[in-house]
């Protein structure tokens, strides 16, 4: 064995350091520990009578089931693309001198996440009940068209209305606290090159702020994934109601269940990496090394090093 | 076109109850360089900000070029400048910050083109070839690529330097350019302003290196609380300050 004290001949550096590295095992213990209770679950379900995995395979790709994957992910993608656009401009007015605009930005986020999705979804759906007709023209002044609201919103812009708008609420928030961690030298460098408001909004501030907006942007996305769910209650086919469609009228409702959450659980695991990959995007000049992968982590398991997951 | 650059009469400024300005009286020719020393807290930055508009005058008038900053004068009315106009007359004076303030989102090179291109329509290869020649100027040729994250201090500022020089500026404002650098880095900063002043620039430098005021500087400006305690040649203000005040700040800077 190699010690500190013998060098290189040639080159006069010392040999590499080869020491006995320090056990962990309280890290093996945990270990064992975590993958028998996790085995043990896993024999659980894959046993258990009442999930009927013949009938999850049956249902999984049912054209039924592929047709609510399919409207959950439109209306993911159209109810935050509704909530992100509302949150900018929200974070924008909140941000404005004029007291009167970001006091109104202000009393929507207070009013939108004051009160329940559920509540706001049954609130759009029963719009027609309190306005039968809805007067689009000059406010205060005459009419210019009068839709009844039952046809304006239809089941889907209920559904539309009432997740983008809520989201629109979380996301001015998000996106405030993304302006708020750049820093005001930043805006002042940008002035002192002549560029608008505009542009440095676009060009400056709000590329850097997305670094502090993307991953809670994600956190979003999975929630809004999973409360699309809840336009079930007001009869929209996504993925949750056409499951129910299919177990009223079989009664397999476990299995069902089991296959909506197959879906869900794939559905979010793509957002995973989505989220990575624009999260790389914009965390460009923050860094100056990659981040330890995941593979040196593991490594690190049975080493002495600080990386260990245990 | 005048020989006065810049021109201040009374120039007050107030944040709030703190009056920061307390009339301050000077003049900067074309081509000059005025160095402006002082303690902390004596308004030097904040004069500096206030001729670029980063902070608004409460009395007093402040010219560069022979046209007001941030107004305009009709009829013996004063008009505010409309937002696009105070950011064309911005886009002629360079300003280099204490923090050096590059986009940390942009490679070196990125930083000194977004200017030209996105403010003064130049042509992208050709704000990109002005750039890498600016880069190279400063002694980065080589880190044109770089995101600000890897360069040490010293080169983050001449990045910075160039980003200002980029959009040609007739003034250049450099607010303490040097104060947040290690000692060692200081150096090839001083340098690159030394060029600069050679090549004819009108710069103004609020600054603590007093060899470079006494080198470089046509004109030293010490201020504190407000005012403008004296002014003159290096030679005069550096080697035998009138005022007491002066004295007493050079026997603890020197």
């Amino acid at each position: 064995m190699a010690t500190s004290e013998q060098t290189d001949k040639r080159t006069g550096r010392p040999d590499e350091i080869e020491a006995v590295p320090v056990r962990h095992p309280g890290r093996w213990i945990a270990a064992v520990i975590v993958l028998v209770v996790g085995a043990s679950i896993i024999k659980s379900i894959v046993t258990a009578k009442g999930f009927q995995w013949g009938v999850v395979g049956h249902y999984l790709f049912d054209s039924r089931i592929l047709h609510g994957v399919l409207a959950t992910i439109w209306l993911t993608f159209l109810a935050m693309a509704v909530g992100i656009l509302l949150g900018v401009v929200l974070a924008i007015m909140r941000q404005s001198p004029n007291p009167i605009v970001s006091g109104a930005s202000w009393l929507y986020i207070w009013f939108f996440r004051g009160t329940p999705l559920l509540v706001q979804l049954l609130f759009w759906f029963n719009i027609a009940s309190l306005f039968p007709v809805i007067n689009l023209g000059v406010p205060f002044g005459p009419a210019l068209v009068s839709p009844h609201a039952n046809s304006l919103v239809t089941t889907f812009a209920a559904v539309l209305l009432g997740l983008g708008l809520n989201e629109g609420a979380y996301m001015a928030e998000i996106v405030r606290a993304g302006f708020l961690s750049v820093p005001h030298g930043q805006t002042e460098a940008a002035q002192s090159l002549g560029m608008s408001r505009l542009q440095i909004m676009r060009l400056v501030v709000l590329p850097q702020a997305m670094r502090v907006i993307v991953p809670p942007t994600g956190n979003e996305t999975i929630s809004m994934l999973k409360n699309t769910s809840l336009a079930s209650t007001i009869t929209y086919v996504e993925l949750t109601y056409s499951a129910q469609l299919i177990y009223s009228a079989n009664f397999k409702t476990i299995p069902l269940l089991v296959v909506i959450s197959i879906w869900y659980l794939v559905l979010t695991s793509v957002l995973y990496v989505g989220q990575y990959f624009i999260e790389r995007r914009y965390g460009r000049g923050f860094t100056r090394a990659e981040r330890a992968s995941m593979r040196a982590r593991w490594l690190g398991m049975g080493r002495g090093g600080g990386g260990g997951i245990a | 076109m005048s020989e006065l650059m810049v021109k201040a009469e009374a120039v007050h400024k107030s944040f709030g109850r703190l009056e920061v300005l307390r009339g301050i009286d000077l003049e900067v020719n074309r081509g000059e360089v005025m160095c402006v020393l002082g303690p902390s807290g004596s308004g030097k930055s904040t004069f500096l900000r206030c001729i670029n508009h980063l902070e608004k005058i409460n009395a007093g008038r402040l010219s560069v070029d022979g046209e007001l900053v941030g107004y305009r004068e009709a009829g013996g009315k004063l008009y505010e400048l409309r937002e696009n106009e105070v950011a064309r007359k911005r886009a002629e004076i360079g300003m280099v910050f204490q923090h050096f303030n590059l986009f940390p989102h942009m490679t070196a090179l990125e930083n000194v083109a977004l200017g030209p291109i996105r403010v003064k329509g130049v042509p992208r290869s050709d704000a990109r070839n002005r750039g890498q020649q600016l880069l190279k100027r400063v002694g980065l040729g080589d880190k044109l690529n770089t995101y600000p994250v890897a360069l040490s201090g010293g080169q983050q500022q001449r990045v910075a330097i160039a980003r200002a020089l980029a959009m040609e500026p007739k003034l250049m404002l450099f607010d303490e350019p040097t104060s947040a650098l290690d000692p060692e880095l200081v150096g090839d900063v001083l340098d690159a302003m030394r060029q600069l002043a050679r090549d004819g620039m009108t710069m103004i430098v609020v600054t603590h290196e007093m060899g470079f005021a006494r080198e470089v500087a046509d004109q030293v400006v010490f201020m504190d609380e407000g005012v403008v305690v004296e002014s003159g040649s290096p030679a005069a203000v550096l080697g035998s300050p009138r005022h007491e005040r002066t004295r007493a700040f050079l026997s603890k800077v020197l």
